[in-house]
């Protein structure tokens, strides 16, 4: 029987680097990807991630489960993206998400995984597509965007996310409506024009 | 249920997580409200859009980044807590050094003792001026004549201190 998080993480308390090599295994992809878009640079995202591994292994001995542990590390992975973005640290790495979309996405990020689209046409519009979804989430406001990325992409609850960005659950429901809404606004022409066949599963979160 | 308090609700609503009553309300929003029925049809679409979003990969040297990271970090022992840091122990054996150092300094003492002695007889004087009535009061009762025809006591005289309550 698989362990939980919380007996992971008492078992690296209790001293057992292989709970922690568990936990690194199963969290580094999330941990990346939202911090990835939070950051909007590769290599922000992963010196970032790797920190937020480093606070967990550090916190080990004062750890106990009053939480959740993914609130806990998203917190602190939320924590630390937010305070990167205000004192600058990263600003000189930072791969401009604020130029046009077309000029930002021309390059790939070295690890993203790669479309597997039979022809070069349909990958150069689909790779346009995500340029414009990815500009336009990464142009909401901090706290709304970091609400998007741990509703839709980390599927958390609503009283998880409202833990993680120290709000009420009613004002975290706003929040993800006003992102939802600017996001409407901003990917109307995108909706109207849906590929026959989308790159990805496109299913709505409703019917899941 | 008008449009400014869907606000809370619409996106509980669509994630299938609303209260059957709140969602009761929202349906019966949407049935009323063109607006808000496009609203919801919107984000259902933006949803799907964000599923078109890449996925990214930790890069292959990330897991070593971390290891290397924890590697730096101090282990806890058995003996650790006994082992000075060595801001500590360099604090200790500059301590004790400079401790030497100033007892190599004899002759410093002598003032000290000095200063101490003045200070101990001025005090002497100090309390011996102050217990003058007493003592004159004492002078007048030990040299009183009606004293003499008090029966003697038993004990040897009362404290001083005790006598020039009368």
């Amino acid at each position: 029987m698989a362990r939980s998080d919380v007996q992971l993480m008492l078992d690296v308390k209790a001293g057992d680097d292989s709970s922690f090599e568990l936990l690194l295994r199963k969290y580094r992809t999330p941990l990346v990807n939202f911090l990835y878009r939070m950051v909007r640079n590769s290599a922000t995202a992963e010196d970032l991630a790797q920190e937020v591994f480093l606070r967990v292994y550090r916190a080990r001995k004062d750890y106990a489960p009053s939480a959740k542990f993914t609130t806990w590390m998203f917190r602190i992975a939320t924590n630390l993206a937010l305070n990167s973005r205000r004192d600058g640290r990263y600003q000189q790495l930072e791969v401009s998400i604020d130029q046009p979309a077309d000029a930002g996405e021309t390059e790939q990020p070295a690890f993203e995984i790669p479309d597997r689209q039979p022809g070069i046409e349909r990958e150069l519009i689909a790779r346009d597509r995500a340029a414009r979804i990815r500009q336009a989430v990464e142009s909401l406001p901090e706290k709304q965007r970091a609400a998007v990325l741990l509703h839709k992409y980390q599927e958390m609850d609503y009283d998880e996310i409202a833990r993680i960005l120290q709000c009420s659950e009613s004002a975290l429901k706003s929040l993800l409506f006003r992102a939802y809404e600017t996001l409407r606004v901003e990917l109307a022409p995108l909706a109207e024009a849906r590929p026959a066949r989308p790159s990805m599963p496109v299913q709505p979160k409703a019917e899941r | 249920m008008n449009c400014e308090e869907i606000e809370k609700n619409l996106v509980a609503y669509l994630d299938i997580k609303a209260q059957p009553s709140e969602r009761r309300q929202v349906e019966t929003h949407l049935s009323e409200c063109a607006a808000c029925r496009e609203r919801a049809e919107g984000f259902r679409l933006v949803w799907g859009l964000l599923d078109e979003l890449p996925m990214v990969s930790p890069s292959p040297a990330f897991d070593a980044g971390v290891r290397a990271r924890v590697a730096q970090e101090p282990r806890a022992g058995l003996w650790t807590w006994a082992v000075p840091s060595p801001r500590l122990a360099l604090a200790g054996f500059a301590l004790v050094m400079l401790s030497l150092w100033l007892s190599s300094f004899p002759p410093a003492r002598q003032p000290v003792v000095a200063v101490t002695a003045q200070a101990q007889g001025s005090e002497a004087e100090f309390r011996m001026i102050k217990d003058l009535p007493v003592l004159e009061d004492f002078d007048v009762l030990a040299n009183f004549d009606a004293l003499s025809d008090l029966p003697v006591a038993p004990q040897a005289m009362p404290e001083r201190s005790d006598q020039p309550q009368m």
